[in-house]
């Protein structure tokens, strides 16, 4: 192999072909800026998803006669627990506070304070709220209880809420893959199809070049040169845009909108990093599986 | 003192002794060497080949020929008549539906894909359309068919001014193959496919798009290639010319050898290239 002939090839070729070498730089450009745009926002959103799933919450009633030493005893019993990330203890005067604020007149018209002493409950994953609660209910056949204690009356997962929130959030996260992966298939199939085109053109030439005895890898290499030169200046190309996006727009409102100043925001840096390697990968690889049906001389 | 056909041939001849052993030592990739059994002079072999482009599309029937080495032959016919399918078998562009062919005595069934490049680059090919690649001047078209084989830029450097010269292109070394006349640039096409100094060199219609003085250069050319110890194969349809040449001519006819003789008009293999444009120029009035 040479490296410097190859070298010279890919840059000739560009040169010589600079319509269809613009026409592939300009949709890497095109999808690299597409793909900067989108990643963050789908970040974000399955981040704000996420941020609403961890709002699905157990509620355990404790009896109101239950002692500091049985409230203690509860709360080691519901740590050691599986299913359980973390636990809270709310008391009766705290969960009134909260829900006076909520419905204040519906607890006027009460007087008095009907709540519990509450443990609130996060579990390690959403989707097994019904599980953990199972878990906990007194009322459960032994064989799914798992932690047995007088002092505890009631185990509540606000089922109708809890669903709400699962049910939406899911059609988001879904519909957020589902579109990630149409685009990055777009992406592919457009880098892909303009780099085609721009080999069809030159299919001739590559079967000169067979016909006077140069092996696949010979003809191939130049071609993903190419292909990663062009890749990598129409990914600089895009990230350059998305850099002067980032500093005029999104950097000021991000002290407003606290979506965009999420702390689970795709850092910058690392997004850099994935669109040059996507460009670049995409570009190169492209031009070289594409070129393999000319070669068949 | 003026420069004698003798002297010119001779001239050829340690251009082409210079140049081998160089192309020889650039050559890093294992090139399936020719393996002429000392004594054994026949460099392509047919048996009972057949060619068929799909039902009822016959490209060659039962072909059975043999050519020598130093021959230089001539595959005629009209369109259609197989000539360019002996060609593209004999470059493996095209396998064959039945029959053996052997290069050197090699059989071309037993090359592997892959190892199909390194057997071409022993086999020049001239085409009626040139070929050439219109983003590289003509010293570049030429070069790529040594920088294929793995040779520096310093040896082709060394190796290059003799084949342009050999070729009458030492002047149009910078021009892109657009801004030559078809004559040039089949003459660049000549000289691609002889850099390499191939042992068999193949020309499928060389002169087909091209006038009749400069098909007589080209003619010329070939014959100049021939004596200095190339086998060579040209395909035309022209049979005037080929008649002219009085070279040994196959003729084909919907696919089957129809005529194989080295005929009575089988010149003096001493005429020189000189004579041979005087007597083509003469007998073509």
């Amino acid at each position: 192999m040479k490296p410097a002939f190859f070298l010279k090839e890919a840059t000739r070729s560009m040169r010589r072909n600079a319509v269809p070498s613009f026409a592939a730089l300009a949709s890497v450009l095109v999808t690299t800026l597409v793909l900067g745009v989108f990643i963050p926002v789908v970040q974000a959103t399955n981040g704000a998803a996420n941020d609403i799933r961890s709002r699905v919450l157990v509620d355990v009633d404790l009896n109101p006669s239950a002692t500091n030493a049985e409230v203690a005893r509860v709360k080691s019993e519901l740590k050691g627990a599986p299913h359980v990330k973390s636990v809270q203890f709310v008391s009766k005067q705290q969960g009134y506070n909260e829900e006076r604020k909520l419905n204040p007149q519906a607890f006027a018209l009460v007087g008095y304070n009907p709540l519990p002493d509450i443990f609130r409950l996060t579990p390690t994953n959403p989707n097994e709220s019904g599980t953990l609660r199972a878990e906990l209910d007194q009322s459960s056949p032994p064989g799914v209880r798992l932690v047995t204690d007088p002092a505890i009356v009631d185990v509540q997962n606000r089922q109708a809420q809890t669903n709400t929130i699962l049910s939406a959030t899911r059609t988001i996260k879904l519909t957020m893959a589902l579109l990630a992966g149409l685009l990055v298939f777009a992406s592919v199939l457009l880098i892909s199809n303009t780099i085609r085109l721009s080999l069809f053109s030159r299919r001739r030439e590559v079967e000169v070049m067979k016909l006077v005895g140069a092996t696949d890898w010979f003809i191939r290499w130049p071609f993903v040169l190419e292909g990663l030169f062009l890749g990598a200046l129409g990914g600089a190309g895009a990230i350059g845009l998305l850099a002067l996006a980032k500093i005029t727009l999104v950097d000021p409102l991000a002290n407003t909108f606290k979506l965009i100043s999420q702390p689970n925001m795709i850092d910058f840096r690392l997004l850099v990093i994935i669109l040059m390697a996507s460009a670049i990968g995409v570009s190169a690889a492209g031009s070289g599986l594409s070129l393999r049906r000319f070669l068949r001389v | 003192m003026a420069t004698t056909e003798r002297d010119v041939r001779e001239r050829d001849a340690v251009r082409v002794r210079r140049a081998v052993p160089r192309l020889r030592a650039a050559d890093t990739h294992p090139v399936i060497r020719p393996r002429v059994r000392p004594g054994a002079e026949t460099v392509v072999e047919f048996r009972g080949v057949s060619k068929l482009y799909g039902p009822g599309g016959i490209g060659l029937e039962r072909a059975t020929f043999a050519v020598n080495r130093q021959e230089m032959v001539f595959l005629v016919g009209a369109t259609g008549s197989g000539k360019s399918t002996i060609m593209r078998l004999l470059i493996k562009e095209l396998e064959p539906t039945e029959g053996t062919i052997r290069v050197a005595g090699r059989d071309l069934e037993e090359i592997e894909r892959k190892k199909v490049p390194y057997y071409r680059r022993n086999v020049g090919v001239v085409f009626q359309d040139f070929k050439l690649l219109p983003t590289r001047t003509v010293y570049d078209n030429i070069a790529y068919a040594l920088q294929v084989t793995g040779a520096s830029r310093k040896q082709i450097r060394a190796t290059l001014p003799d084949i342009l010269h050999l070729t009458g292109l030492s002047t149009k070394l910078h021009n892109y193959p657009h801004q030559l006349s078809g004559g040039e640039q089949q003459r660049v096409a000549v000289a691609r496919a002889f850099a390499g100094h191939p042992p068999l060199l193949l020309a499928d219609e060389p002169t087909g798009n091209l006038d009749p003085e400069t098909s007589i250069g080209i003619m010329q050319l070939l014959y100049r290639i021939n004596r200095a110890g190339t086998t060579v194969i040209v395909a035309s349809h022209d049979n005037e010319m080929v008649d002219r040449m009085r070279r040994r001519v196959i003729e084909l006819r919907r696919g089957r050898i129809v005529r194989d003789e080295a005929s009575g008009l089988y010149g003096s293999s001493d005429e020189n290239t000189g004579e041979l444009g005087d007597r083509l120029r003469r007998e073509s009035k």
